[in-house]
Order: structure tokens, then sequence, then C-alpha cells
């Protein structure tokens, strides 16, 4: 049993194919990082990329727009999910269906969707646009809600859409995962209402899961290059994208350290796991 | 109201109830759904209503009125140029991530390997399925580029890819990419079907007199198969809606509908929302008809399900 990879060399084959494919990309990505010129190596490429300002500020940008969208979806899908599972299990199979919906409506053409519903007085005067969605917009667009720069409010709405299922999944198995009936009903026999279950009894039992839900989405917003670019916002892909145009070694550095941010978000959300005792198949991503 | 609700228990619904209990009832069922309401709300105006808005949009002219020219835009020859290649990018990448996948997957879990594989694979592949766009790009630039890593390393052991009509940025090259978030995209999906299979079936087999391949054609796969392709659907949605790895990659003027789309939104002066609109349109079709098949497919792989 100890050797069973080598009775059969083609699932050798296959795991070292696999090793090979993940971490050859990785090796490039880090030796050419590494370059200074041709044969030499040096951390000039970090410390160009560091240096700049912009780094710096399109990161806390991306940051801070990662921040709200964590407490929107937090806020939004706490209270659903929780009355969900306790009070209309029915509608656990739709909820299911929606969470999945931001994975099969594109980014592309969800962007566009906004754009145009959004659109403050652009040339698409469509008559009920305006009329139903007209004065909202100019509001949602101003950022003014969370002190934003204009537009990028709308934008941290829309990662709210796309990490709906990173939230929901996670706090639909953090909820399975406890009693949520003994224990709320429990608390309701003490005497409390539904809002101090939630924040004294339910809260503090999800913690690893809201904190997986906010690792994920974190990862989503820190890496998400569609939407902004197709609102013409300068979030820190975008700023990415710009820089390793026109620096081959400055990208393979910027990729690097994307990489790691991955990775230290991920491996929080394992070890968080680890805990709560959830599965969950995790999939998806801004590609 | 909180311990009014919580005694509506199955007993209490059942008996006849009084008129005036009645009217009380629907109040608690009207209440029951208020805290929900929220959600669908935002869902309905950041998801659904966009999505709405998008198709009518592709029905109307500039000043609102309506139209088919754009949908029937949508079969011009560089249009349906720029679907082909989309289908059969997501197609290939499908194909290759998905049976590249299932293989890893199936030597992870029934192959034997020392325990401490499956762990690190499957983190791995968690990382690698979320590790895409912008970054991804410039990962593979640095190792398959012109001057990229492992380019520069073959050629100097005598294997010029560059010179043998290889190239990072082109249809080949996106499927290699892609395949990268494919692969483990499989992997991580295809696994618990492969823990579904049980040990007894191919066992049962054996003691029958049933060979390797006797037992994959009449057992393994059959029980298999729609999981597979349900995954593998998965895969091709997944690849049909990638913008910003192709983006970084070959540039928005390679013939990807993603592509067109950003285009036609991004600038003002050669872009025609219209035609965004349409492209989009498109898009949702041909992303509805994929997850009706998988649909059909979850449907049929469940039946196996313990």
């Amino acid at each position: 049993m100890k050797h069973g990879l080598l009775r059969n060399p083609w699932n050798l084959l296959w795991l070292v194919l696999a090793a090979l494919y993940f971490l050859v990309p990785l090796y490039g990505t880090a030796e050419f990082s590494l370059e200074t010129t041709p044969g030499h190596h040096g951390f000039d490429a970090y410390q160009a990329v560091l240096g700049q300002s912009q780094f710096w500020s399109t990161f806390s940008l991306s940051l801070e727009i990662a921040g709200c969208t964590v407490v929107i979806s937090l806020l939004l899908m706490l209270p659903t999910v929780f009355w969900v599972h306790l009070k209309l299990p029915r509608l656990r199979p739709v909820l299911d269906v929606i969470a999945v919906l931001p994975f099969v409506v594109p980014p592309v053409t969800l962007a566009v969707g906004i754009l145009r519903l959004f659109e403050a007085g652009g040339a698409q005067t469509s008559g009920i646009g305006n009329v139903f969605i007209g004065q909202p917009s100019n509001w949602l667009l101003s950022g003014s809600i969370f002190n934003l720069p204009p537009g990028i409010q709308l934008l941290a709405l829309a990662y709210v859409i796309l990490a709906l299922p990173f939230t929901y999944r996670a706090l639909d198995a953090g909820m399975r995962a406890i009693d949520l009936r003994t224990l709320s009903e429990a608390a309701q026999s003490l005497g409390s209402g539904w809002l101090k279950v939630l924040l004294w009894i339910i809260l503090p039992n999800l913690r690893s899961a809201m904190l997986s839900a906010a690792f994920l989405t974190l990862t989503l917003v820190m890496g998400e290059y569609t939407m902004a670019s197709l609102m013409l916002l300068n979030t820190f892909p975008i700023y990415m994208f710009q820089i390793g145009n026109e620096q081959a070694y400055q990208a393979a550095a910027l990729a690097v350290i994307s990489l790691l941010l991955t990775w230290i978000a991920l491996l929080g959300v394992l070890v968080l796991g680890r805990t709560t005792n959830d599965r969950e198949v995790r999939i998806g991503g801004a590609h | 109201m909180a311990q009014a609700v919580s005694q509506e228990s199955p007993t209490a619904v059942a008996r006849p109830l009084h008129p005036r209990a009645k009217g009380l009832a629907r109040w608690h069922s009207v209440a029951d759904w208020l805290p929900v309401v929220p959600f669908f709300l935002f869902f309905s105006v950041f998801l659904l209503l966009p999505t709405v808005w998008l198709v009518i949009g592709a029905f109307q002219t500039d000043s609102g009125s309506f139209t088919t020219s754009n949908v029937r835009g949508l079969f011009d020859s560089d249009i349906l140029d720029a679907y082909k290649t989309s289908l059969e990018i997501s197609l290939a990448s499908a194909l290759t991530g998905g049976i590249f996948g299932f293989f890893v997957a199936y030597a992870m879990i029934r192959g034997n390997p020392p325990r401490w594989i499956r762990p690190v694979l499957s983190t791995f592949a968690g990382v690698a399925a979320n590790f895409a766009g912008i970054p991804l790009a410039f990962a593979f630039a640095a190792t398959l580029g012109t001057t990229g890593v492992l380019t520069v390393f073959l050629k100097s052991h005598g294997i010029d890819l560059y010179q043998s009509g290889f190239t990072l940025y082109s249809f080949t090259g996106l499927v290699v990419v892609y395949t990268y978030f494919q692969m483990p995209l499989m992997l991580l999906i295809i696994s618990p079907s492969i823990d579904g299979l049980r040990r007894e079936w191919s066992e049962a087999a054996t003691n029958l007199g049933a060979s390797t391949s006797q037992y994959w054609r009449w057992v393994g796969l059959p029980v298999l198969w729609p999981s597979i392709l349900g995954a593998m659907v998965l895969l091709f949605g997944s690849a049909f809606a990638a913008y910003a790895t192709a983006y970084a990659l070959v540039g928005s003027e390679f013939n990807l509908v993603p592509l067109l789309i950003g285009r036609n939104v991004e600038s003002d002066f050669i872009g025609n929302p219209q035609q965004a609109n349409a492209l989009a349109f498109g898009m949702i079709v041909i992303i509805g008809v994929v997850m009706l098949i998988y649909t059909v497919l979850q449907r049929r792989s469940s039946r196996w399900a313990r």
C-alpha cells in the first residue's frame, strides 16, 4: 500500500505533470522578477514597484473598496441567510441558484448592464431608466456614502454581486455547522429578541465563516480588472496592468506580489476552515 | 412578536383557525418575508435589472425605439468570427483542463499517493483556480514569453519554441494559460464525485472477472460521465467569460467576444454601445444554454449520489 503510486505509473505521471504545471510558471515568474539585466540578479524590480506612489495609492484604494464590499456583503447576507435557515427553508434552493448567478453572468456583460442602467445622463436616455433610476444613480455615482471618489461606490456595490457566491457559501456552511434552531430558541426562551439573538449568539459562532468570506472577497477585489477597466476607474489591478505593459521585470514582480497576497488570504481561509470543519469547494475568481 | 412567530409549529397550522387568527397568521407570514427583502432588492437592482436593461438595450436604437438591427448585426462575418474563436478557445481549454484535471484528481484520490499529497495539491488548486487575470498573464509572459525563463532555458538546450511556430500571444498560448486555472478548477469540482465512486463497485467487478477496461466501460464511466461533462461545462463557461487574462496577453485587437465588448464600451470614438449590448446579449444566450446543459447533467449525476 505504501508504494501504491509505483503500481500504476500513469498516476505518478499525472501527479508529476500537475506539479510541474503548477510550479514552473511560479518559478519562472520569481526568477524573472529577480533579473536586473539578463544574467544578473537583484531586487531592482521590487524596489522600483514599491517606490512608486501610484502603487500605494491604488493599492490602498482597492483595499478600501474591498473593505466596503466586505461590510456591505455581510450586512446584506448575514440577516438573509440567518432568516432563511431559520424561518424560510423553502427559499434555500432559490438562494442556492441566485448565489451561482454571478459565476454565470460574465463580468463583462454585468459591467455593460450596470453602465447602461446607471449612466448619469449618458447617450442612453431611454425613458424608464431615468424616471426610475435617474435620481439614485447620481447618488450612487457620487460616492457620498463611503466618502470614496465618484464612481468607486458603484464599483464596490457591483463587487458585492461578484462576491455573493463566496459570501453566501461561507455563511451557509457556517450556519449549517451550528445548531441554529436550538441556539436561537434557547436565547428566545430566555427573553431575547431576534436582533439580540443574531448579534450575541449567532455572530460569535460565525466568526470564522465571516472571516473566510472576507478573505475571499479581498482576493477577488484586489485582482478584479474587467469591471474596473470598463467603468474607467483606476484600481490596483488597472495600475498593475499599466505598469506591467511597459516594464517586463516589474510586471513579474507585481505578479509575485499579487500571488503572495492570494496565498496569504487563501491560507487564512484554509486555517479558519479547519476549525469549522467547512469543506466547501471554492471555485471562481476574476478570470 | 418574536414568540408568536416561533409558535407556528406544523400542528398549529393544521388545526382549523378562528377567522381572526387567520388574519393574524397572514400578517405573520408577510412579516416572515420582511428580513429577506433588502437582499432581494439589492440583487434585483445590481444583477437582475442591469441584465434586463442590457437585453432591452440590445433591441433599441440610439434614440430608444425598437429595432432588431443590433441583433441582426451579430451575424456579420467579423462578429460571427469572434463568437467562433471564443467558443473554440473555451472548448479547447475546457477539454485540456478538464481531462488533465480529471486524471490528476483520480491519481490523487485513487492512486494511493503518500498522505500529504492530497491536502497540498488541493490547496495549490484552490490558489491556482483563483490566480487569474492580469497577474496570471504576467506570470506566463515571464515564463513562456519571447524572453521568458522557460523559453530561454529550452533554447539553450536546443529547443527553440518560437522558431518552431509557438507563440504565447495566440490561440494556443491562450489555451495553455487558461489551463492554469481550468485544471485546478476541474480538480476541485470533480474530486467529490471520484470520492463517491465506491471501491466496492470495482472490487465486485474484479470478482466477477471484469478487466480494468471493462470496469471503466460498464461501471466507472457510466457513473461518472454526467459529473465529468457537467464540470467541463462549467470550465467552458469560465473560459468563455474570461476577459482580463486575454486582454493582458493578446491585447484588445484579438477577436474574442469579451474583448470586442470591451472595445465598444471603453472607447468613446470608435465605440458603439448598441453593438456592445447586442454582443453581451449573445453571450448571455450562450451562457444560458450552457447552464441549461449543466442543470440537466447535474440531475443525472445526482442519481448516484449517496
